[in-house]
């Protein structure tokens, strides 16, 4: 089984060297860049089926094709978003603190293919090991001239902002805010940032697991990727699991390996005494989905179609001993104080579940709750807000209410929690 | 008072970005970095530095969870209350947290030494409970390890008092 994100990590868990990587195979993957266009690097990333790892999934080719082809003189972006503040999600974090050259390659293949002289990594302030790793890193790529020299086509110069930290810096209009020294609320799309992006110049924001696939896409080719899983969904995917199993950590596994492989092959299963109850399969705003979908394969359309979203492919697991109501309280919490207070459905929808829930915690729960619950999910969706927090903020509460309906109706009955 | 150390940085922000408001960011980072904390004088004279409004850059201040707007203790303490790390009992470490130091949520302990704050997703997930301190990341938190981490602390002090 193929891992060529993760295989050059080291156990003593130090950040694999310039000379490991180059030795291993790194940086020819750019050197086929260099000898290619920029419009041939895209083909061939697009050709390769990648599509983008922070959640949302979109064809990183076709991403990256928005960019206006017409060179205006001016100057194009590329952005690494290492935020990652998505609860439950922890995958960037392996790479960006273990193999940084990895994701310098790909930061300076993705500038080569949209023509970008500059490259920011926007990561987040608690990730100092990281960020530590990557400025090492950095320097010696700088020092051997495969990066940091744009006017001699060694591009691009690369820059790390560790971030001050809020959920909305890794929404990718927010972070281009927080980059430009303002608060990291969402903007307007359209115009999209490929168009309009950071200080109004053709930007493109990808998450780092997606930057850490390009030097092994450009240097095996499209083929090899997509020949990597056994579905539709190119490549390998870090997976992890946290919860009560018995091993919480993070794997690389071909896309698409089912919920089965990852927690019972990987995670060694259930802690012990603990019986699953339901998962979200991507991090904090994926609905939950029941234990009956143990065989259901984690790419991006075989969870959409089971009624969830991959997202981050980070899976949070509920065991028996845990109260659903309380996981999605916590949840709630999250959200509602990661809000920015812009559009009212949420601003004011947000608080309002919260209060629900803990009424419904503490034996102060009504006749109405949950459908009170319910409407506000609604009222929450797609379409209704500004960005996608609010809507992937009721994704864990809309599926809850239906998959653990008996244990939100035992909190009313009971007037309390029956975990507690 | 900001040290001239603390000017010629946030000038030196402007010029590289090229952008006053792009140096604000950098601005408060390096504040908090130098001081621990941002305080309303300092906020305000960054700003006549930076040549924007005072009420500008507290906009940006007060929107970034690390850029901390009251004193805190010598040491912070950021304990992650998101739903792995609730899942694993982050409650109960919460609990044994607040009795050791007397403190609250937002609260700093008398003798000047600690702050609490709680923390959204620290990415240490599969570490479940997790918490940073002074920014560093310690995780599979428990009674015991929590004794662990206060006894050396106890002891860097007892080291700093030496000399
Ligand atoms: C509230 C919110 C927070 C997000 N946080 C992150 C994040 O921390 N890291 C990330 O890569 N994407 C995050 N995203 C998704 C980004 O907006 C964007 O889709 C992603 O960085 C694109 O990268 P990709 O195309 O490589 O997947 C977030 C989205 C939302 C709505
Ligand atoms: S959905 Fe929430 S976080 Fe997003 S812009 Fe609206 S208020 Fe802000």
């Amino acid at each position: 089984m193929a891992t060529p994100l993760t295989e050059r990590l080291k156990a003593d868990g130090t950040a694999v060297s310039i000379g490991e990587y180059e030795a291993s195979g790194g940086y020819r993957g750019l050197e086929k860049a260099r000898a290619m266009s920029g419009h041939e690097v895209l083909d061939l990333v697009k050709a390769s089926g990648l599509r983008g790892r922070g959640g949302a999934g979109f064809p990183t080719g076709m991403k990256w094709s928005f960019v206006p082809a017409k060179d205006d003189g001016g100057p194009r972006y590329f952005v690494v978003n290492a935020d990652e503040k998505e609860p439950g999600t922890m995958k960037d974090r392996i790479l960006l603190e273990g193999d940084p050259h990895q994701i310098v390659e790909g930061i300076a293949i993705a500038s080569r293919a949209i023509g970008a002289e500059h490259a920011f990594i926007y990561i987040r302030g608690e990730y100092l090991a990281s960020a530590a790793a990557l400025e090492r890193a950095i320097a010696e790529a700088t020092e051997r001239g495969l990066v940091g020299r744009p006017e001699e086509g060694r591009g691009p110069e690369i820059e790390i902002h560790l971030s001050s930290g809020r959920y909305l810096c890794g929404e990718e209009t927010g972070l281009l805010n927080a980059l430009e020294g303002k608060r990291p609320n969402p903007r307007n799309k359209p115009p999209f940032p490929q168009v309009s992006g950071l200080w109004g110049r053709p930007t493109v924001v990808n998450n780092v697991e997606t930057v850490a696939n390009l030097p092994h896409i450009l240097r095996e080719g499209p083929e090899w990727f997509k020949a990597l899983s056994p579905g539709s969904d190119a490549g390998t995917k870090l997976y992890g699991v946290s919860g009560w199993v018995a091993k919480p950590g993070v794997w690389e596994m071909p896309m698409g390996a089912t919920v089965r492989e990852i927690l019972e092959g990987k995670a060694g299963g259930m802690a012990e005494g603990r019986v699953l109850r339901g998962f979200l399969p991507g991090g904090a705003s994926t609905d939950f989905l029941g234990p009956d979908k143990l065989d259901l394969r984690m790419d991006f359309d075989s969870v959409g179609k089971a009624g969830s979203r991959l997202g981050t492919g980070t899976m949070v697991v509920l065991d028996d001993k845990t109260c659903p109501v309380g996981m999605v309280l916590s949840l709630e919490r999250f959200f509602s104080r990661e809000s920015c207070g812009w559009c009212t459905p949420c601003r004011e929808g947000l608080p309002w579940i919260v209060r629900i829930l803990e009424a419904l915690e503490e034996g102060r729960g009504e006749e109405g709750d949950l459908e009170r619950l319910e409407d506000l999910s609604r009222k929450l969706a797609p379409g209704r807000t500004f960005c996608a927090l609010a809507p992937g903020a009721v994704e864990p509460l809309q599926s809850a209410l239906k998959l653990f309906r008996e244990d939100f109706e035992a909190h009313l009955r009971r007037k309390g929690c029956p975990w507690k | 008072m900001l040290s001239e150390l603390e000017r010629t940085a946030i000038r030196a922000a402007v010029e590289r970005l090229g952008d006053r408001r792009a140096a604000a960011a950098e601005t408060l980072a390096m504040l908090q970095r130098e001081r621990g904390w941002v305080s309303d004088e300092a906020l305000a004279e960054a700003a006549m530095v930076l040549g924007m409004p005072r009420e500008e850059l507290e906009t940006v201040a007060t929107a970034f969870e690390l850029v901390f707007r009251r004193r805190v203790g010598r040491h912070v303490i950021m304990a992650c209350d998101s739903v792995s790390c609730w899942i694993k009992g982050a409650d109960s470490i919460v609990a044994l947290i607040k009795e050791r130091l007397g403190i609250g949520f937002g609260e700093t302990s008398a003798d000047g030494e600690f702050t609490l704050l709680p923390a959204g997703c620290l990415g240490l997930c599969e570490q479940a409970p997790a918490m940073t301190l002074d920014g560093l990341p310690y995780g599979r938190l428990d009674a015991k390890t929590l004794d662990e981490i206060f006894a050396r602390i106890g002891e860097d002090k007892h080291g700093d008092s030496a000399h």
